[in-house]
């Protein structure tokens, strides 16, 4: 009899369905893209590779308007939100546990846990009655609602790191008479700045990406990238919107690549 | 009061006052609003969209039920029961699809060489990270009627006809679980990465069968994997809104749908409100239920 032994690696099946996994994974994105760059028009012909799709996109007013609100809102919402994520996360990190901590921890989360539906319709009530009470109707609303919810994606890296960080250099800072803010902006910082360029990444990828708040969140005329696809989708479909997921699916894949030599961890 | 206590007051005070920016944003643009929900919930529909400033339960009341036009009486809504079960029904199926096959493929990352196993992974967070649109807008080509799958099947001549999927629930379950299996994979992942696989050869030495060591050691040990899991794909699931709008068109509607619908052309904002209520109610249930396992698993195997 052969001797028994045990491959935890060679369970009988389970690669095959993984690899499957992948291919499932992958092959409706690399489709998209593929028909991108299709010279014709439809899926049952290949008339050669072409950028004609992607120039049609860019040519179109509503596809560019979109795409540079889409950039300011992001852009917005990631810098606010990380900022205020680096100051609550050096607030709840590192010292003894007080009253409140978990109200914290809850407050800071509960974007990951409400559906996004809820919050939605929560803020078209919300704003649809500031709007009438101000007469503003500017992207204000929707910068304020991507910060809300950029927040714990934000918060999360840059406190894994700061709860990384060894304690002694900036106890050897104070040791040598630097005040809390010197320690602060010379040691404390230039530390944590992978964490919080980490954060601020995710955060923007999450508001470029969101579709369900925005729809409900915007005033007329204020199309996002995935809003403007989202009523694309009610009409016949053209390859244009293959381009315009090609450039959003190469913008997220370049961050996400930053993102992880961010955060890797150095052997 | 001693240095110390005072010490640890002002650490106390710092902590709340680093965290109020924060705390100020969410509490405007996150949890603030959902109290407004919770007081539309119980206002009478205005005419044309919107309240009319009267306390009401028929927000409430017509989540199940529907008032009869001529005479008044409640009747059970069925229409909207069709809405419920078909998002639990479909929430459900994909949390086990996605199970099903996200266990597999999450034991064949986990088991990698180091170096294979760093761009395994880098591989399933890439679509988990893209754009949830350009993800459902993918599957839509692969399953409409002049997509992928028929464009394919037509060619090799299997078919005359193309298939419809489209606008099905079919289609429906098809994007969820193509959606959300990330989700699944990684908590899995990440509960088997730390688990020592040499349990496993002392089981398999004891002469257990390879399916009495997945059931009696690799299932209670990654257990808390997944229900983390479970949790992650069954709750974006069930508030579900872009993948059953895009592939399921107008008549397959899940909850999220149904919601929009009472702020568009239902008209019926208390309505909309209550059934937000529920959907947030049931989501918080299903997070609790993790929590209380999390925290259990935890204690068992610390």
């Amino acid at each position: 009899m052969a001797e028994r032994s045990f491959e935890p690696s060679r369970i009988p099946g389970f690669a095959a369905v993984a690899v499957l996994a992948f291919i499932c994974l992958y092959l409706p994105i690399f489709t998209l893209v593929v028909y991108a760059f299709n010279g014709g028009s439809s899926m049952a012909v290949w008339e050669g590779v072409s950028f004609h799709w992607f120039e049609k996109a860019w040519a179109n007013e509503a596809v560019k308007s979109a795409t540079l609100r889409s950039l300011q809102i992001a852009s917005s919402a990631a810098l606010i939100a990380t900022t205020v994520a680096t100051l609550a996360a050096l607030g709840t990190t590192r010292r003894t546990a007080f009253r409140g901590q978990t109200f914290i921890y809850v407050m800071i989360n509960q974007p990951l846990m409400v559906p996004e539906i809820v919050t939605a319709v929560a803020l078209l009530i919300l704003f649809g009655v500031v709007k009438q009470w101000t007469g503003y109707q500017g992207l204000g609303y929707l910068i304020l609602a991507h910060t809300a919810f950029c927040i714990p994606f934000a918060y999360l890296p840059i406190r894994a790191r700061l709860e990384g960080m060894d304690l002694t250099l900036e106890t050897a800072a104070a040791d040598l008479y630097a005040d809390p803010w010197r320690t602060f902006r010379h040691v404390t910082l230039p530390l944590l700045a992978p964490g919080i360029l980490a954060g601020a990444m995710l955060a923007f990828v999450i508001s470029l990406d969101d579709v369900v708040i925005t729809e409900f969140v915007k005033s007329g005329g204020q199309d996002t990238l995935p809003t403007f696809m989202l009523g694309q989708l009610r009409r016949a479909i053209t390859p244009e919107i293959n381009a315009v997921s090609t450039v959003l699916l190469g913008l997220t894949v370049m961050l996400l690549t930053a993102f992880f030599l961010l955060t890797r961890k150095k052997d | 009061m001693n240095g110390e206590e005072k010490a640890r007051a002002r650490s106390v005070r710092n902590a709340w006052a680093l965290s109020a920016p924060a705390l100020v944003i969410l509490g405007i643009a996150a949890s603030g609003p959902l109290l407004i929900i919770l007081i539309y919930s119980f206002l009478s529909p205005g005419q044309y969209g919107n309240v009319s400033w009267a306390f009401s339960l028929e927000g409430w009341i017509g989540i199940l039920y529907s008032k009869d036009i001529f005479d008044g009486t409640l009747q059970l809504a069925d229409a909207h029961l069709t809405i419920f079960w078909r998002s639990v029904k479909l929430s459900l199926l994909t949390t086990l699809i996605t199970f099903a096959v996200g266990f597999p493929t999450a034991w064949f990352i986990a088991t990698r060489p180091p170096k294979a196993r760093a761009l395994w992974l880098f591989l399933i967070t890439i679509p988990f990270w893209t754009n949830l649109l350009v993800r459902t807008f993918a599957i839509n080509e692969v399953v409409r009627n002049e997509g992928l799958v028929n464009t394919v099947l037509i060619k090799l001549g299997l078919i005359a006809t193309p298939l419809r999927m489209i606008n099905t629930d079919f289609a429906v379950l098809v994007g969820m679980t193509y959606v959300y299996l990330p989700l699944m994979v990684l908590p899995l992942f990440a509960t088997i990465d730390r688990f020592d696989m040499k349990l496993l050869e002392a089981g398999y030495d004891l002469y257990a069968t390879r399916l009495q060591v997945l059931r009696r050691v690799i299932l209670p040990i990654v257990k808390p994997g997944i229900v983390a899991g479970s949790i992650l794909v069954f709750v974006p699931s069930l508030g579900a809104y872009v993948t059953p709008r895009v592939l399921g068109g107008g008549k397959n509607m899940m909850i999220g749908n149904f919601i929009e619908l009472q702020f568009g052309q239902g008209r019926n904002w208390p309505l909309g409100a209550a059934l937000s209520m529920t959907l947030l109610i049931v989501v918080m249930a299903a997070l609790l239920i993790y929590v209380r396992t999390a925290n259990r698993g935890g204690a068992g195997h610390g």
